[in-house]
C-alpha cells in the first residue's frame, strides 16, 4: 500500500506537442482515484509515466514520498492491467498468475499459495490450465486482476480495462473491482474516458482535459459542483446544456432573462456564489442539466417555448433535443459562437414522452437548479 | 432448408474452383509430382543410360547398394553436419541481426539492406567471389585477413583444397549468404509481437533477459521454427557451393546427397541409382517438414 503523488509533472513529446502540463495530484494510501476524460487529453499518460513506461519531461512522481522519476518499471512494485490484458498467450492462466511472482524470485510453497487465494478470489480455479486464447473477454479481464492482485504490488494501475467489454460485463466486473479494491484496500488509479465508471468507481474523481487537470473532487461534488463548464459538460449523461444570458438585477436580487423567462435567483444561490452580485448586468453562461428540465404545467404563466428536433425514447426517460430561442453554447468551447445551427438544448424526461420533430413543448425550470459560468467557462463562486 | 443449398452450392463452386486451379494443378502434375513419380519408380530399378542390361524390377538393391556406398555415406554425413553447424549458427546470427534492427535506431533500413544484399545475388555468383576470397597464398583476401587480425601469426592455408577447412569455409560464405534471408522473416516476426507484453513483463519485474526467454522466444516460436525447418532443407541441399568452388573434394570432404546424385546421374549414366539417391533426399526433406509442422501450433493470438 502507497500514496502517490504527482508534482508540477509535464511531459512534451520531443515535436514540441505538449502532452501534460504541470499536473499535481495526491492519491492516499488505498484510495481509488479515477482518472477521466476524452480521448488524447493524457490520461493514460499519467498513467504510464506512473509505471515507468514513459519518461517525465519535468516534475517528481513520489510513491511514498520516495521519488521513482528514475527507477525502471521493474523496481516500482506496481501492476497494471492493460486495456487488452496483455496476457501472456503462450502461457496457461497459472502461468500467467505465476509470471510477475517468479520474476520477484518467491518460492514455490509461497507461489502456490498466492496463486490459489487468487484464483479462488476471482473465482478462477476452473480455468486455471487454460490459454487466454480459449477465454472469453471477461474471463481474461479477471484473469488480469488476478495477476495484478498475485504481485500484492503498492498500487494497481488500471488502464480502461473495462473498455474491450460488453455493456453488461462492463457494469458487473465495475462493481465487482470497487469491491475488490475496498476489500484489499490497495491504492488504485483508474484510468476511463466513460465518466460512468468514474461516477460509480471513484473515492475521488480527477477530471483532465488537454493535459491539464480540471478538478478533483468526490463524484458528487464534480457533479454538483463542477469547476467549469467542460467539467460540467462531460460529467453526466446527456451533458449540461449552457446557456448564454445576462443577469439582470430585478427587486434587490439577481434574475436571468432566458428567452421570455425571467428566473429570480434563489437567495441560497446567492449566499452559496457571492461572484455572481458582481456580474450584475453582464452576459454569463448558465448551465441547465437535462435532466432538471420538465413540462410546464397547464396553465403555467411562465414556460419557455421550444419545438423538437429530435426525440429519443430510452423506456425509463425520454430526450428531447429541442430549437429554442436561448444562446446555446458547446460545453468544451463555451466563447465560440458556433457557426450554422446551434447545439440543441437537451431536456431529459422521466418516462414516455411520445414527440415528433416540429411539436412544441413547453418547459419549466427551478431557479434553484441552475449552475453559473463565466464566459471563460470558470465555475463563478 | 440451408444445409442442401449450401452443399449445392459448394459443389457448384467446386467444379469451377477446379477449373479455374486446373492449369496450376496442370503445371504441378508435370514437373513436380509426375517426375517425383518417375524418380520413385526408376529407384526400384536397374536403369543406367547406355547399359546393355535389360531395365528391370531389382527391389530395394539400389537403396542398399547407396547405404553401403563409403562415398553417398560420407555425402550424408557432410550434410548432417553441415545442417547442424549452419543451421544453428545462422539462425542465431540471424536472430541477433534481426534484434538490433527492430531497435528502430537510424539507419536501420540501410543496414537491413545491406545484411539482405547477399541473398538476393545468385548463388554462382557468390560461389565465384568467394573462390577469390579464399585465394591460397598470402595474396588471397581471408588469409590477409586472417594475417592482419592475428598480428602476421597466421599462415596462408588454401582454404578449399584443405580436407580440414574446406567444409568450414563453405559453410562460413552459407550463412553469410543465407543469414540475410532469416533476418528478413525473423524481423517481421518481432515487428508483430505487442509492445503491451514487453509492458506487461517489464511491470512484472522481467528484467532484458527475462523479458527476452518469456515474451521474445515463446512469441517468435513459429517464425523460429520456419527459419529453422527452411534452412535446414536449403542445408540437405546443397550443392552450388560444392560444384563450383570444391566439386565434393578435397577427398570427399564437401560432398553431398545432392552432389553425388548429380555426379551419379550425368557423370556416370546411373538414373536408377541417383534416383534411389533422390528418394532419400525427399524422406529427409518430408520428416523436416513433418517436424515443423509438429513443433508449429497456432498460438499466436494476443490474450
Amino acid at each position: 500500500m502507497a500514496s502517490i503523488s504527482f508534482e508540477h509533472v509535464s511531459k512534451t513529446y520531443p515535436d514540441g506537442t505538449r502532452v501534460i502540463d504541470g499536473l499535481d495530484l495526491e492519491v492516499g494510501d488505498g484510495e481509488l482515484l479515477v482518472l477521466v476524460g476524452p480521448s488524447g487529453c493524457g490520461k493514460s499518460t499519467v498513467l504510464r509515466m506512473l509505471a515507468g513506461l514513459e519518461d517525465l519531461s519535468g516534475g517528481e512522481i513520489r510513491i511514498d514520498g520516495r521519488v521513482v522519476n528514475d527507477l525502471l518499471p521493474q523496481r516500482r512494485n506496481l501492476s497494471m492491467v492493460f486495456q487488452n490484458y496483455a496476457l501472456y498467450p503462450h502461457l496457461t492462466v497459472r502461468g500467467n498468475l505465476e509470471f510477475p511472482l517468479k520474476m520477484k524470485g518467491l518460492s514455490r510453497t509461497e507461489i502456490d499459495r498466492r496463486v490459489r487465494e487468487t484464483a479462488a478470489m476471482l473465482d478462477l480455479d476452473a480455468l486455471l490450465d487454460r490459454r487466454p486464447k480459449a477465454l472469453s473477454g471477461g474471463q481474461r479481464q479477471r484473469v488480469a486482476m488476478g495477476r495484478a492482485i498475485a504481485r500484492e504490488a503498492d498500487a494497481f494501475l488500471m488502464d480502461e480495462p473495462l473498455s474491450n467489454l460488453d455493456a453488461r460485463l462492463r457494469v458487473q466486473i465495475r462493481t465487482e473491482i470497487a469491491a475488490l479494491q475496498a476489500r484489499l484496500g490497495v491504492t488504485t488509479i483508474y484510468v476511463t474516458h466513460d465518466q460512468v465508471e468514474a461516477m460509480t468507481l471513484g473515492q475521488r474523481v480527477a477530471v483532465m482535459r488537454g493535459g491539464r487537470l480540471q478538478q478533483v473532487a468526490p463524484p458528487w461534488e464534480i457533479y454538483q459542483r463542477p469547476s467549469n463548464s467542460f467539467v460540467a459538460g462531460f460529467i453526466g449523461t446527456p451533458g449540461m446544456n449552457l446557456v448564454r444570458a445576462p443577469l439582470d438585477s430585478s427587486n434587490g436580487g439577481l434574475c436571468v432573462r432566458l428567452g421570455d423567462v425571467r428566473l429570480t435567483l434563489t437567495a441560497q444561490a446567492l449566499a452559496d456564489q457571492p461572484g455572481l452580485a458582481d456580474r450584475t448586468g453582464e452576459d454569463v453562461l448558465i448551465g441547465i442539466r437535462p435532466e432538471d428540465i420538465c413540462l410546464a404545467e397547464a396553465g403555467a404563466t411562465s414556460a419557455l417555448t421550444a419545438t423538437v428536433r429530435t426525440a429519443e425514447s430510452l423506456g425509463h426517460e425520454t430526450l428531447l433535443h429541442l430549437d429554442s430561442p436561448l444562446t446555446t453554447v458547446a460545453a468544451d468551447a463555451p466563447r465560440r459562437v458556433p457557426h450554422g445551427e446551434p447545439p440543441a438544448l437537451i431536456a431529459a424526461l422521466r418516462g414516455h414522452h411520445p414527440s415528433r420533430p416540429g411539436d412544441a413543448v413547453r418547459l419549466q425550470l427551478d431557479p434553484a437548479d441552475l449552475y453559473f459560468f463565466a464566459l471563460d467557462g470558470e465555475a463563478i463562486r | 432448408m440451408s444445409a442442401p443449398n449450401a452443399r449445392r452450392r459448394l459443389n457448384d463452386q467446386t467444379a469451377v474452383g477446379l477449373l479455374l486451379a486446373g492449369p496450376a494443378m496442370l503445371g504441378l502434375f508435370l514437373f513436380i509430382l509426375a517426375p517425383f513419380l518417375v524418380a520413385l519408380a526408376l529407384a526400384f530399378t536397374n536403369l543406367r543410360l547406355g547399359s546393355p542390361l535389360p531395365l528391370e524390377f531389382v527391389g530395394v538393391k539400389q537403396f542398399e547398394r547407396i547405404f553401403t556406398d563409403p562415398d553417398f555415406l560420407r555425402a550424408l554425413s557432410n550434410n548432417l553436419l553441415f545442417a547442424s553447424t549452419v543451421v544453428p549458427l545462422q539462425t542465431a546470427l540471424a536472430l541477433g541481426l534481426a534484434l538490433l534492427l527492430n531497435r528502430g535506431l537510424r539507419g536501420t533500413v540501410v543496414f537491413r539492406t545491406l545484411f539482405f544484399m547477399p541473398v538476393v545475388f545468385p548463388m554462382s555468383l557468390v560461389a565465384v567471389v568467394w573462390v577469390l576470397i579464399y585465394a591460397p597464398g598470402p595474396e588471397g583476401m581471408m588469409n590477409g585477413f586472417l594475417d592482419l587480425v592475428t598480428l602476421g601469426a597466421w599462415e596462408p592455408r588454401d582454404f578449399l583444397r584443405d580436407p580440414m577447412l574446406a567444409m568450414p569455409a563453405l559453410m562460413l560464405l552459407s550463412i553469410w549468404q543465407g543469414a540475410g534471408f532469416q533476418m528478413v522473416i525473423l524481423l517481421a516476426g518481432l515487428q508483430q509481437i505487442p509492445e503491451e507484453l514487453y509492458e506487461a513483463a517489464a511491470l512484472d519485474g522481467a528484467g532484458r533477459w527475462s523479458q527476452f526467454r518469456h515474451v521474445t522466444l515463446p512469441q517468435l516460436r513459429n517464425s523460429l521454427v520456419f527459419v529453422v525447418l527452411v534452412t535446414s532443407i536449403l542445408a540437405f541441399r546443397l550443392f552450388d557451393q560444392v560444384q563450383i568452388m570444391t566439386r565434393g573434394g578435397p577427398d570427399g570432404a564437401t560432398t553431398t546427397v545432392i552432389y553425388e546424385a548429380v555426379q551419379a546421374v550425368f557423370t556416370r549414366q546411373q538414373v536408377a541409382r541417383a534416383s534411389a539417391m533422390t528418394v532419400v533426399f525427399f524422406l529427409l526433406v518430408l520428416a523436416l517438414t513433418w517436424l515443423q509442422r509438429r513443433l508449429a501450433r497456432q498460438e499466436r493470438e494476443i490474450g
